[in-house]
């Protein structure tokens, strides 16, 4: 990292004399910017060591001992991830995360295609520019929020199930967030209301950018317009979708907020997502080891599955 | 475009069945909100006799004003000092390019995807052994830890494609380095940190987990966190709960109708940069 210390003074031409004033005072001043820099990036590196890096070590360092939280800890070496990675109970909880990343994921990005290129079709409209603002709106409330008003949707006498009536299949009407086999989808059908709007407008920005002289070209080669989505349409947005899919992912595993204020895992452990037992180990069950090494597994999987997606973005850039 | 007759109804028909959907959750909150207190009303029905007084009743069982007033203070104290601070390391990391830039950028770097529940943990007994705990102080804190990677992302973003001569000119002047950052570069970085500003503060009103965990009081809470404590405590009265989540709603609303412009488009530059 000299060459760019260099480019602030340029060196002195070589065989000056190593005591002459002019050389002694540029290497000063070299010395003074490199410290002034770290002194520009101390505060930030201060909070981040301080409120993240730190506790994150912390769950590292009490993922390997049985505690209480309150009386004196017991080294058990890796034993809470033993417990963590075989206990049905807690892999359960990751399961749940990843059949949540259908619902959090993979419709929203689809589901999002298909609007996004709807709008683009009837573009200018009164309808489109309306539609992305409503879409996106969910976007922006908090999840809690999200979360409470579709406890109420979805509840037995919500308007999810007034609208099922109302369209003769009054039949299957249920507390949707209480029955064991359609708890874990309610709770993805909030998660695809939330991040429908976030994926449709990111398409549809990225969709913009595509030059229109390679649909005209494909109309007189006769592609239809199937044709057209999946030979255009879709590999100039890998971008897009990438980063979709990435923060969706994240949002689906990671997931607490929603889980937490409309089910709190339930009924019985259908809906409980290991951010979620995370917290209720840890300040309920007393259990900070085993909670703390669930914390580590479950960075790690969000690492696992979200780097190599990133090659895939990084490798459309260069 | 030529688009077909069909193909444009088919379209049309999907946007506002969509469009429906979104919405109709928010009129069902509010219709129900709007039931007498107490009554157990089904989900879009609208009122024979709408109850707008619930709304006054749960403005004081909530306490939204301290709750409002509780949220812009944290958004005060948060969103300031990272866009401060992270700027600044953007801008040694990005346009000083100090030694040890691309590790110093790495480590940040790390941090991007990090579920907050990966430390949430440590933090509750880290802040008590420190003091914040219960404190507003205990979620703005770790939050501008937590915001660090992202803002510093962003800001470096933004201080790579400033050109070298800029800063070349005004060091012949004889500027400092700190000054040539707040005079000259923080002018000009307005556009990004605008931006950077607004996800930061979309973000802090819309914390949970933290407030959730590390405040107990919900008067000391963000807006979210608020909420959190309100359905519990408010669950059995649905007209009065719904009243409540339309009034904490409300100055979010407010404010993304009219700026729904620059939301959008922050919101969806962060996700690409991130």
């Amino acid at each position: 990292m000299t060459a760019s210390a260099d480019r602030i003074e340029p060196a002195p031409p070589p065989g000056s004399d190593q005591r002459h004033p002019r050389r002694t005072l540029a290497i000063a001043r070299v010395r003074r910017g490199t410290i002034v820099g770290w002194l520009f990036v101390l505060p930030a590196l201060f909070m981040y060591a301080a409120f993240v890096l730190q506790p994150l070590a912390l769950t590292l360092n009490y993922s390997l001992y049985r505690w209480d939280g309150i009386g004196p800890s017991k080294w058990v070496g890796l034993d809470n991830y033993r417990v963590v990675l075989t206990d049905p109970v807690l892999t359960d909880t990751l399961f749940n995360a990843f059949r949540l990343i259908a619902f959090f994921s993979l419709l929203p990005v689809f589901v999002g295609l298909v609007v996004a290129s709807i709008l683009r079709r009837s573009e200018g409209g009164l309808l489109g520019t309306m539609a992305r603002t409503v879409l996106f709106l969910p976007q922006v409330i908090p999840l809690v929020a999200a979360g409470i008003v579709w406890n109420w949707v979805l509840s037995l006498t919500g308007a999810f199930n007034e609208v099922l009536g109302g369209i003769g299949l009054g039949a299957i009407t249920r507390a949707w967030l209480g029955d064991f086999d359609f708890a874990l989808p309610a709770v993805g059908l909030i998660g695809f209301w939330v991040l429908l709007g976030f994926c449709t407008v990111l398409l549809f920005t990225g969709m913009g950018k595509i030059d229109p002289g390679l649909y005209e070209s494909a109309r007189i080669d006769g592609a239809s317009a199937v044709n057209e989505f999946f030979a255009i349409t879709i590999p100039s947005l890998r971008n897009e979708i990438v980063v979709c899919i990435t923060v969706t992912i994240i949002a689906a595993l990671a997931s607490f907020d929603i889980v937490y204020i409309s089910t709190g895992g339930g009924p019985g452990r259908a809906t409980m997502v290991p951010g979620l037992q995370i917290y209720t180990l840890a300040f309920f069950g007393r259990q900070i080891g085993v909670a703390s090494a669930l914390a580590v597994v479950l960075v790690v999987i969000v690492l696992v599955v979200i780097l190599p997606l990133q090659r895939l973005n990084r490798g459309t850039a260069s | 475009m030529r688009v077909g007759r069909a193909e444009l109804l088919t379209g049309r028909a999907i946007l506002v069945l969509l469009m429906a959907f979104t919405i109709v959750p928010f009129v069902s909150l509010l219709t129900t909100a709007l039931h007498p207190s107490q009554s157990v009303p089904t989900g879009l029905d609208w009122p024979a006799d709408p109850q707008w007084g619930n709304f006054a009743e749960a403005f004081r069982v909530a306490k939204i004003d301290k709750l409002l007033a509780s949220s812009v203070q944290i958004v005060l104290e948060v969103v300031p000092i990272s866009l401060a601070i992270a700027a600044m390391a953007g801008f040694a990391i990005g346009h000083l390019r100090v030694p040890g830039s691309r590790a110093l950028m790495l480590l940040f770097i790390f941090g991007l995807a990090l579920p907050f529940e990966g430390i949430i943990t440590p933090l509750y007994y880290l802040e008590r052994s420190i003091g914040v705990y219960n404190t507003r102080l205990a979620i703005v804190l770790p939050l501008i830890g937590l915001y660090m990677p992202f803002a510093v992302f962003w800001m470096r973003a933004h201080f790579v494609s400033v050109p070298r001569e800029i800063s070349e000119a005004a060091r012949a002047d004889g500027a400092g380095t700190w000054d040539l950052f707040w005079r000259i570069h923080v002018p000009l970085a307005r556009p990004a940190v605008v931006s950077l500003g607004i996800l930061l503060t979309v973000w802090t009103w819309n914390q949970f987990l933290l407030a959730l965990v590390l405040v107990e009081d919900p008067t000391q809470r963000t807006m979210a966190g608020a909420l959190g404590a309100f359905q519990g405590q408010w669950a059995t009265d649905i007209p009065l709960l719904c009243a409540g989540s339309v009034l904490i709603l409300l100055p979010t609303l407010i404010v993304f109708v009219i700026f729904s412009r620059q939301i959008t488009s922050a919101l969806l530059q962060g996700s690409v940069k991130g």
